[in-house]
């Protein structure tokens, strides 16, 4: 049984198991067949799933330490909510509310652009004060635009997350970075990581990787804020905070960075825990930063800190079989 | 004119205030080159240690002061030994995380123990003065005369005494200083004590000068200490000074121009400007990277 996990899949598999997933996730909506918890707590491990490996492209792969993810999810949600309730809101869901999460990445994106501008100058403890700085300046940014309700929030946003959406863009975004992290371009992402300096030496166009990665990560970072409102149904500023940023980075850190099973293991692990703790109040907010300084302290890795479930990695990754030859 | 006076003594006030916290950033980064982001909420838990020690007996602002100054560099030193030390030769981005991870651990538990704000017992009964129609009570000179005083005593504890001189050693050095005898330690455990003490300090004036105190005070008063320190040139001790009184200046008279939910974006903005234009800060020297 393990020797399956030790090598890729053959060959359709993986595929036939997504299009499995993708119609489960159908059914379920189309004939109700989970309750409303149920349904509830799958969507938000979707939305956590991209938040973590949207932001492991930056702070795992590439080896900054941003803290500004809740700021792009900030973006997302907002402009999307514009979009389906302010300016669409009489159009159909069907194409209305991807256009609004699209409309909602592409903003993030596009600030995620400006923040990779900043990342030339400065990198490591200064970069982490510009995203500080960027996430509070996005929520009192947000306070004081009273076209979006400023600090009392974002009312009426439709129900339009469906669990079918949240699969689609979680495998969306998992695809995506994986095809970025193990192409040729995205090892430049890596070799940030490992040596700016030498990275450039050896040709790496760092500007063009660190750019790529900011923009790609916060792009899908705008994504889950957009599905996150539309899973809400209201939204305020107070929302997307540091404290929201904190709970990102407890499941990048708790997956271990660097690793797409990683962080879909971290995102279930936080999203299951979150639940399982609810009933603590506002203690549940003092045992979640406290696992993440044990796990700095006594495991900084994490669970799968820079290795690979195999199913995760592209074929031509795995040496050629002997038989082939 | 007056209402001109008026503002920049409240300035002078706040900056007075975000100064000693600023310090307390400003020399861990200087000696460890780490964020110590928990440095604000251990300035926010010493404004409770003020309340919970008026509460259990009432003393004098003086006795208040040392105690709470105690207390809180006990926690620093706490802080630094079970969760920083050791970090210490982990890779960079462990710490910051830490650091954070710190501070929301103690703003979280704060919270859970006091949902709501508390207010303030009066440590102290203010005589105020006029001149020519500005207003300017004891309490202001008492908190003004605190911190220059903390500061200049900090000022002269680095340039002239031994510890001061450890302490500079290990901000140039790490790696050959502890083989000329310095317990490098103890020195970052005191550094850790001083910086602690400064934000007690700060807590305890705080705490007297406007008497609410909430456990998201570290978030909203001591993040601003840090962004004064990081636009002083975070690491040099002088410039957190001068970044804290920029700091105090521009809060103020934002607030005199634009309505006070502003202050927040105008603070965050200049910081991120600085840091685009001078990424080192006002006083700060860039670091050489070495291949």
């Amino acid at each position: 049984m393990m020797r399956w996990f030790k090598q890729p899949p053959p060959r359709g598999v993986l595929l036939a198991l997504l299009v499995a997933g993708l119609a489960a996730c159908f059914a379920i909506e189309q004939f109700g067949l989970v309750d409303n918890y149920v349904r509830f707590v799958l969507i938000t491990l979707g939305i956590n799933i991209i938040l973590c490996v949207s932001l492991n492209l930056v702070n795992g792969w590439m080896g900054e330490f941003s803290v500004g993810h809740a700021g792009f999810m900030a973006l997302g949600a907002y402009l999307s909510a514009c979009v389906s309730v302010k300016w669409l809101g009489w159009g159909n869901p069907l194409w209305m509310f991807p256009l609004a999460v699209v409309a909602g990445g592409l903003l993030a994106g596009a600030v995620g652009f400006l923040l990779g501008l900043l990342s030339f100058k400065t990198r490591g403890d200064y970069l982490a004060i510009i995203t500080l700085a960027f996430l509070m300046i996005v929520k009192s940014g947000i306070e004081n635009i009273p076209y979006v309700g400023g600090p009392r929030g974002f009312l009426g946003i439709g129900n339009h997350t469906s669990l079918l959406w949240t699969a689609v863009w979680t495998v969306l975004t998992l695809w995506a970075i994986r095809n970025l992290v193990y192409s040729r371009f995205g090892r430049g992402i890596v070799a940030v990581r490992e040596d700016e300096i030498a990275a450039n030496a050896m040709g790496v166009d760092t500007r063009k990787a660190k750019l790529a990665a900011f923009v790609v990560s916060s792009f899908f970072g705008g994504v889950a804020g957009a599905l996150f409102a539309h899973q809400l149904q209201f939204i305020n500023p107070s929302v997307f905070d540091i404290v929201k940023s904190t709970e990102i980075l407890v499941m990048v850190y708790l997956g271990g960075i660097g690793s797409l099973g990683g962080s879909i293991l971290g995102a279930a692990a936080f999203t299951i825990l979150a639940q399982v703790l609810q009933p603590l109040g506002t203690w549940r907010m003092v045992i979640l930063p406290l696992i993440l300084v044990l796990l700095m302290l006594f495991r900084p890795r994490g669970i799968m800190g820079m290795r690979e479930f195999p199913w995760f990695v592209p074929r031509r990754e795995f040496p050629a079989k002997e038989d082939k030859k | 004119m007056d209402y001109f006076a008026q503002q920049a003594i409240n300035a002078v006030q706040l900056g007075s205030i975000y100064a000693l916290i600023a310090l307390g950033y400003s020399m861990v980064y200087g000696v460890l080159v780490m964020i110590n982001f928990a440095h604000g909420d251990v300035f926010m838990v010493s404004s409770f240690f003020c309340f919970l020690l008026l509460l259990v007996l009432p003393v004098p602002f003086v006795v208040a002061l040392i105690i709470v100054m105690l207390a809180t560099a006990i926690l620093g030193v706490a802080i630094e030994r079970l969760a920083y030390r050791p970090l210490r030769n982990a890779p960079r981005v462990s710490a910051i995380i830490t650091a954070l991870g710190c501070g929301l651990v103690i703003q979280n538990t704060t919270l859970s123990l006091s949902p709501y704000s508390q207010r303030m017992p009066e440590l102290f009964k203010p005589v105020t003065w006029q001149f020519a129609g500005v207003t300017l009570s004891s309490l202001q000179i008492l908190i003004i005369g605190v911190s220059v005083g903390l500061m200049i005593a900090l000022d002269f504890f680095i340039r002239k005494t031994r510890y001061g001189m450890a302490m500079r050693a290990i901000a140039q050095d790490r790696i050959s200083v502890p083989l000329m005898g310095v317990p490098v330690n103890q020195i970052i455990a005191m550094t850790f004590a001083i910086g602690a003490a400064l934000g007690g300090a700060a807590g305890v004036l705080y705490a007297s000068a406007y008497p609410v105190i909430s456990a998201t005070m570290g978030v909203l008063v001591g993040w601003k200490a840090f962004v004064a320190a990081v636009i002083g040139g975070i690491g040099n001790v002088r410039g957190a000074v001068l970044g804290a009184y920029v700091l105090g200046a521009v809060e103020v008279f934002t607030v005199t121009v634009l309505p006070s939910t502003y202050r927040d974006l105008v603070v965050y903005s200049l910081l991120l400007v600085i840091l685009i234009f001078k990424p080192y800060g006002l006083l700060g020297r860039p670091a050489v990277q070495k291949v």
